[in-house]
């Protein structure tokens, strides 16, 4: 099934795009001071020209007969040792292509956005080396042909992602603390938050992810003895049940982690502390997907194992539920998009843990998701710019005016997410649900978690463009709201078009016969069968149903003239919870700091005083009193020592000569 | 009357004796030296006692062995001794415990 190289042009090139990106990153670490405003230009440069460097190779593979659209660059040699060997082999294959294309599409977008939102920022240049180096990670994830390589660029995320979540590290930002005292446009409820902290989040539950991606490697290594992709997925049906089900789900859990699902979803909407460009690029575009590609990737080990792609399922719609319900309660317009985006991620999760019946549907809801969320992110980060950096919800309303560029694409986004027919979000969150509803089993429970989320989504997303861009204006004085320069709108225009065109474009209604599925089937593998068109648009119209009536109650409580922060003061006890997000994270803290650290504390007193200085005390002791006694022995007389050899040598004759 | 090797023997542990002895209980170090050399030659007489027994040169050769080292190890220790007893002005062996424990 694998053409090993016989690729001619572009398709020869594309270790070129990690590459360039790289070279990005190291142009600016070197000469990022020197270059000032062009380090910027030079970012959006390499990642442009990657961009083109894979649209180009998708246009070969598109001339490519289906069969042979899997092509392996053979690259150097990292290491080998005894059978193992890894080296640095590309795949560039349908879905990887799909991956690539989205990030150095939707990257470049977001570089040139950042050249005007990080302007005045003294450290642009170390901005944007670590932006391109976030590009090169995630690109090298995407085009591993081994799980080694994969795991070098999951890690490479992990780190820009820490990295660039602290970027502000000495900034203290103002936010919406959701248990401050809730007084109308008093600023007594936002408090101070660093990002340090957020960073670490971040990195420390990502980290708990990776161990789950480390063991699923050791594993997957000891039992088939390779870790190159085409070996390990030939024998996956080879593979005990209980063996690829432990795979599964650890890889799984790696997931979780960098996905931001349940539990280990908590980082995500932390991460916001770093600039925007940031939340739009990798927390809700490209790094967070990475989990979803790991399972359409590894689809064939999921399939080995039911249990694990019940996990998955259940999970991705808990998720999807879960954050949709707490982004009611969010005051911070980033929160909300965070919360936003965790369960969003539940849908694509939902679609490739179904098996062949939604990989094309939670591949496409990825790819419409990121342009849509990308805009949100961004469109958001222009309020905020317009702004004076501010947050807060409560101090927008009726930006429609003043930034009707940040207004109109916003709109568009918002279209594609609540999924309003004939946008991108439509059709995709149509056909992950779909997809849910003809898998039957726990898929209609999941369903019907799917189908609350997408009203809940619709409730939110109102919600928030409803108090920023509708009604009155509810900013301080003396705060003059304005839009944001080209470079910024350019950007947010583009991705709105996508956001708007990249459903019918990609995908037919039920998705059979649409480009994105014609295009992965090769890798993913064809359903056995599709709805019919009079089940798909009855299932649509129950979503689109539910979505329309969260939107109307948005519309109820926002836009007619409608107390509903008095709303919000009679049910204080209900909103903190919302707000709180449940208070998710202070289960978190009960049982990591509060519980961990007594369990700490009995440790340092019992088993470390204890135990291990006991032992070690002990053994002190012990030596000192035998030598105490034995110091004796050395009285310094040298006639003594004279008679303990002649005993010595009385003593050896003695034993030669009597000796039987 | 010819005098057989047990004789010789005889001489040898009584003179092998009074040598132990006197590094026992002496104190004087130049004593006890005298009393090692004893021993020494105690030994050697052994060893000349049974080469001549069995007719064999090696303890001969063995004896000439003992009595070069014997010299040697008189020159350092007498040295040493030297050097103690200009240090402090005196020689008993009791009064040289510096690694008493």
């Amino acid at each position: 099934m694998t053409a090993v190289l016989n690729a001619t042009g572009a398709t020869r090139l594309i270790w070129l795009l990690p590459v360039l990106p790289l070279a990005g990153f190291a142009v600016n670490v070197l000469f990022g001071q020197r270059l000032r405003a062009l380090a910027g230009w030079i970012a959006t440069l390499a990642v442009a020209a990657a961009f083109a460097i894979a649209v180009a190779a998708l246009f070969e593979l598109l001339s490519l007969p289906g069969e042979e659209r899997t092509q392996i660059l053979r690259g150097y040699e990292w290491f080998s040792s005894g059978d193992l060997r890894v080296a640095f082999d590309l795949r560039w294959d349908p879905l990887s292509a799909t991956m690539a294309l989205v990030v150095t599409g939707v990257s470049s977008l977001i570089h040139l956005y950042s050249i005007g939102y990080m302007e005045h920022d003294a450290r642009r240049e170390t901005f944007f080396s670590w932006l391109n180096l976030f590009v090169a990670s995630m690109l090298v994830l995407v085009l591993a042909q081994n799980f080694v390589v994969m795991f070098l660029g999951w890690e490479g995320v992990g780190l820009c992602s820490y990295l660039l979540v602290g970027f502000w590290f000495n900034r203290r930002l103002l936010v919406v603390n959701p248990r401050g005292r809730l007084v109308d446009g008093e600023p007594d409820d936002t408090h101070e938050v660093w990002a340090p902290p957020a960073a670490k989040k971040a990195f420390l539950a990502n980290r708990i992810g990776d161990v789950g991606f480390l063991l699923a490697m050791f594993l997957i290594f000891a039992t088939t003895g390779s870790l190159d992709f085409d070996v390990v997925f030939g024998e996956a049906g080879a593979l005990a049940a209980g063996t690829v089900t432990a795979i599964a789900l650890l890889l799984f859990l790696a997931c979780t982690g960098k996905s931001a699902q349940f539990p280990l979803y908590v980082w995500l909407p932390d991460a916001m502390a770093g600039p925007t460009p940031v939340s739009a690029l990798i927390h809700a575009a490209t790094m967070v997907t990475a989990g979803v590609f790991l399972v359409a990737r590894t689809h064939t080990l999921f399939e080995a194992s039911g249990t694990a792609q019940t996990v998955v399922v259940l999970v991705g719609a808990g998720t999807a539920l879960l954050a949709a319900v707490i982004a009611i309660g969010q005051d911070d317009i980033k929160k909300i998009l965070a919360f936003s985006t965790v369960s969003q991620l539940g849908y694509m999760f939902i679609g490739v843990g179904l098996g062949p019946i939604g990989y094309v549907a939670g591949m496409f809801h990825l790819v419409t998701h990121a342009f849509f969320k990308a805009q949100l992110f961004l469109g958001a980060g222009s309020v905020m710019h317009g702004n004076d950096e501010d947050t807060d919800i409560k101090h927008f309303g009726g930006l429609r005016r003043a930034m009707p560029i940040t207004f109109w694409t916003t709109m568009a986004a918002w279209a594609a997410i609540i999924g309003v027919p004939l946008t991108a979000g439509f059709y995709s969150k149509d056909q992950v649900l779909a997809a849910l509803f003809e898998h039957g089993g726990v898929g209609r429970l999941a369903w019907v978690a799917g189908v609350l989320t997408a009203g809940l989504t619709a409730f939110y997303m109102s919600r928030y463009v409803f108090l920023t861009f509708f009604g009155e204006r509810r900013w301080p004085e003396g705060r003059h709201p304005h839009e944001s320069p080209p470079s910024m709108t350019v950007p947010l225009i583009v991705l709105a078009l996508l956001a708007l065109v990249a459903g019918f474009s990609l995908s037919t209604f039920t998705g059979e016969g649409g480009r994105l599925q014609s295009f992965l089937e090769p890798v993913l593998g064809a359903p056995e069968e599709h709805e019919s068109l009079a089940a798909a648009v009855g299932l649509s119209a129950v979503a689109t149903g539910v979505a329309a009536a969260g939107a109307v109650v948005a519309w109820l409580l926002y836009i007619r003239p409608f107390d509903w922060l008095a709303l919000r003061r009679r049910h204080a006890t209900a909103w903190r919870a919302l707000a709180d997000g449940l208070y998710v994270n202070q289960v978190y803290e009960f049982f990591t700091v509060n519980m961990g650290g007594a369990f700490a504390a009995f440790l340092a007193r019992n088993v470390d005083q204890r135990g291990i200085d006991g032992a070690v005390n002990g053994v002190a002791e012990l030596v000192g009193n035998a030598a105490r006694s034995g110091r004796r022995l050395q009285s310094g007389l040298v006639r003594s020592y004279a008679l303990a050899v002649l005993g010595g040598a009385v003593l050896i004759v003695a034993f030669l000569v009597f000796r039987p | 009357m010819r005098v057989g090797p047990g004789a010789y023997l005889l001489l040898s542990a009584i003179l092998f004796g009074i040598g132990v002895t006197g590094v026992l209980i002496r104190r004087n170090a130049i004593v006890v030296f005298m009393c090692v050399e004893l021993m020494l030659n105690a030994v050697n007489l052994s060893f000349i006692t049974f080469a001549k027994t069995n007719g064999s040169l090696d303890g001969q050769v063995l004896a000439f062995f003992v009595m070069v080292v014997a010299a040697a190890e008189v020159v350092v220790g007498l040295g040493i001794l030297v050097a103690i007893f200009r240090k402090r002005s005196s020689t008993s062996v009791d009064d040289i415990n510096l690694l008493k424990g």
